[in-house]
């Protein structure tokens, strides 16, 4: 069955839609990333004008975000104080991220900058929490719990705060310069950002990895919301139909998602992770490298 | 003075005895528009006309003109990189030709080239062509090929011989088949008549290919209303979300 996205300008298949939604929003259920690292590399592949895909991917993360928090937050998985200091730095960030992504398009380069983007982080994260967790995997056998926190700079920086869920008393500085990092890659790669996030918090910030994913959701909910109302005053490319189906999907499928995620360890769910993120970094990767079929493209004309 | 007289006595004598239409071309679509719904999948449509069944008939069908950038993928440090570019101003961003034979059999390659009847006969012509550097003006072929060629590659572009058939002694027809992807527009449907290698007669109707009911109200909400929409956009995402949380949880 088809529909035709009145912003895409295409013609899609209905069930493709709402089956890819429904694989990336278990995933992201499980993990407790947004999920837009697969699905935006997905929607351009099937066609989606890549403009139309990163910002309509930013509106229906909003859903499956907030659909996952809530299944966190009945266990008590969310640290909002934590999550509100994140997300300062996200608004900063991804406000600042719109405007980069304006510049580079000026340059006629923003393609190749989104491409590098993702192979540069996805690869660097992938294969550093894919060791890690091969040794959290090897200690928990041999020993008893692994360490979690060290003693280092970052305890010295200024206006420490204390957050309880968490267990933790560090400096506000540090989540807020994380989600300004993290806000700045979601406008221009067209993410969340949890896949960044979700390590930056487990092994810079040494938060519990129950805790993360929730608080990771709740923090991407309002950084790919604000994406969201930028993209479509600045350059109406959100499609809500297309939205709406990849939701409908998505919120289902994150349900699940998170059922099954309790049942992993976080050594196995970050180890997982990490194969998923190393699999779509060497995607692209190889579609960088290779000669393409064609050498040739059309643009957008009168630029 | 009196020659004339007499040519127009002629002329008028003509069309007494010989009905006006045997001359003329008459040409009609079953629909004037094509609407684009929320279920449109490509589209069909009919072309009816009346001429003299001993010509040719060629169709062609334009869609609204853009200019369109070609870029040229070139390898640096081992990465595809977007490298050289030039813009082709005023394109169609759509073009079908249909014929009731190979058009070679009855159109003179410096014709078929003048009227630019043939996708490959496109006259293209760059934007800013001073702005050129030298070196790539030898590759504007190049370029203006590669166009085709993306634009061949995605449907929008083709010829089609053989499809145009006369019924009857004076009517003909053809199927127009529009894919999904379409632009939306104004398009002009050119039909020619061709008698002993010369264009005898053509006419040009008018075709809109347009959004139509939620299609269009969801592109204009978008358009003219961008802030409301986004938070629309936002508000409809949080409420599917906790809508899902709720129905699981009862489940």
């Amino acid at each position: 069955m088809q529909i035709y996205l009145p912003i895409a300008e295409i013609s899609v298949n209905i069930f493709l839609i709402l089956g890819m939604g429904g694989g990336v929003g278990f995933l992201s259920g499980v993990f407790g990333v947004g999920g837009g690292f697969l699905m935006t590399p997905l929607l351009i592949f099937i066609g989606i004008p890549p403009a139309v895909a990163v910002a309509t991917e930013a509106n229906q993360i909003v859903a499956s975000s907030v659909s996952g928090v809530l299944a966190h937050w009945k266990r008590g998985n969310v640290d909002f104080k934590m999550g509100i200091a994140l997300l300062i730095g996200g608004v900063i960030g991804s406000s600042l991220g719109v405007v980069l992504f304006t510049f580079l398009r000026g340059l006629g380069q923003l393609d190749l900058v989104i491409k590098l983007s993702y192979v540069v982080f996805l690869g660097i994260i992938g294969f550093l929490m894919l060791i890690e967790s091969i040794n959290a995997m090897r200690r928990s056998r041999n020993q008893g719990a692994p360490k979690r926190r060290t003693h280092n700079w970052m305890h010295g920086l200024p206006f420490k705060m204390r957050f309880r869920r968490s267990r933790l008393y560090i400096s506000v500085l540090l989540p807020i310069s994380i989600g300004i990092f993290v806000g700045l890659l979601a406008a221009i790669m067209g993410v969340g950002g949890g896949f960044v996030m979700v390590p930056a918090m487990i092994y810079l910030l040494g938060m519990p990895t129950a805790v993360v994913v929730g608080t990771s959701l709740f923090q991407i909910i309002f950084v790919t919301a604000n994406v969201t109302v930028l993209q479509a005053v600045n350059t109406q490319t959100v499609d809500v139909v297309l939205a709406l189906l990849l939701l409908a999907g998505g919120v289902v499928g994150a349900q699940f998602g998170a059922r099954v995620g309790v049942y992993l360890k976080g050594e196995q769910l970050r180890g997982l992770l990490a194969l998923m993120v190393l699999a779509v970094c060497a995607k692209i990767s190889y579609d960088l490298i290779v000669t393409p079929q064609d050498l040739f493209s059309l643009g957008i004309g009168g630029h | 003075m009196k020659s004339l007289i007499l040519a127009l006595f002629g002329l008028s004598l003509c069309s007494i005895t010989q009905p006006v239409a045997a001359r003329e071309l008459a040409v009609d679509l079953s629909k004037t528009v094509v609407p684009i719904t929320a279920s449109f999948d490509g589209s069909e449509l009919l072309l009816f006309g009346a001429a003299d069944p001993k010509a040719d008939i060629v169709v062609i069908v334009r869609g609204p003109q853009h200019d369109e950038l070609v870029r040229r993928k070139e390898r640096v440090m081992g990465v595809w990189v977007n490298g050289a570019e030039m813009t082709f101003k005023n394109v169609p961003s759509y073009y079908f030709m249909a014929s009731n034979r190979p058009i070679e059999e009855f159109v003179s390659p410096e014709l078929a080239r003048q009227r630019q009847i043939g996708y490959e006969e496109m006259i293209l012509t760059l934007k800013n062509e001073n702005a050129l550097a030298d070196q790539d003006k030898n590759s504007v072929s190049q370029f203006h090929d590669a166009l085709i060629r993306v634009k061949k590659h995605q449907g929008l572009y083709g010829n089609k011989t053989g499809n145009v058939h006369f019924i009857g002694n004076r009517l003909f027809r053809t199927e127009l088949k529009f894919p999904n992807n379409i632009p939306v527009g104004s398009y002009a449907v050119d039909v020619f008549v061709f008698r002993d290698g010369k264009i005898a007669d053509e006419k040009t109707t008018i075709l809109g290919v347009q959004k139509i009911g939620i299609e269009a109200e969801v592109y204009d909400f978008a358009h003219r209303h961008a802030l409301p929409y986004g938070v629309l956009a936002i508000l409809l995402a949080g409420m599917a979300g906790w809508l899902a949380n709720t129905i699981f949880r009862k489940g």
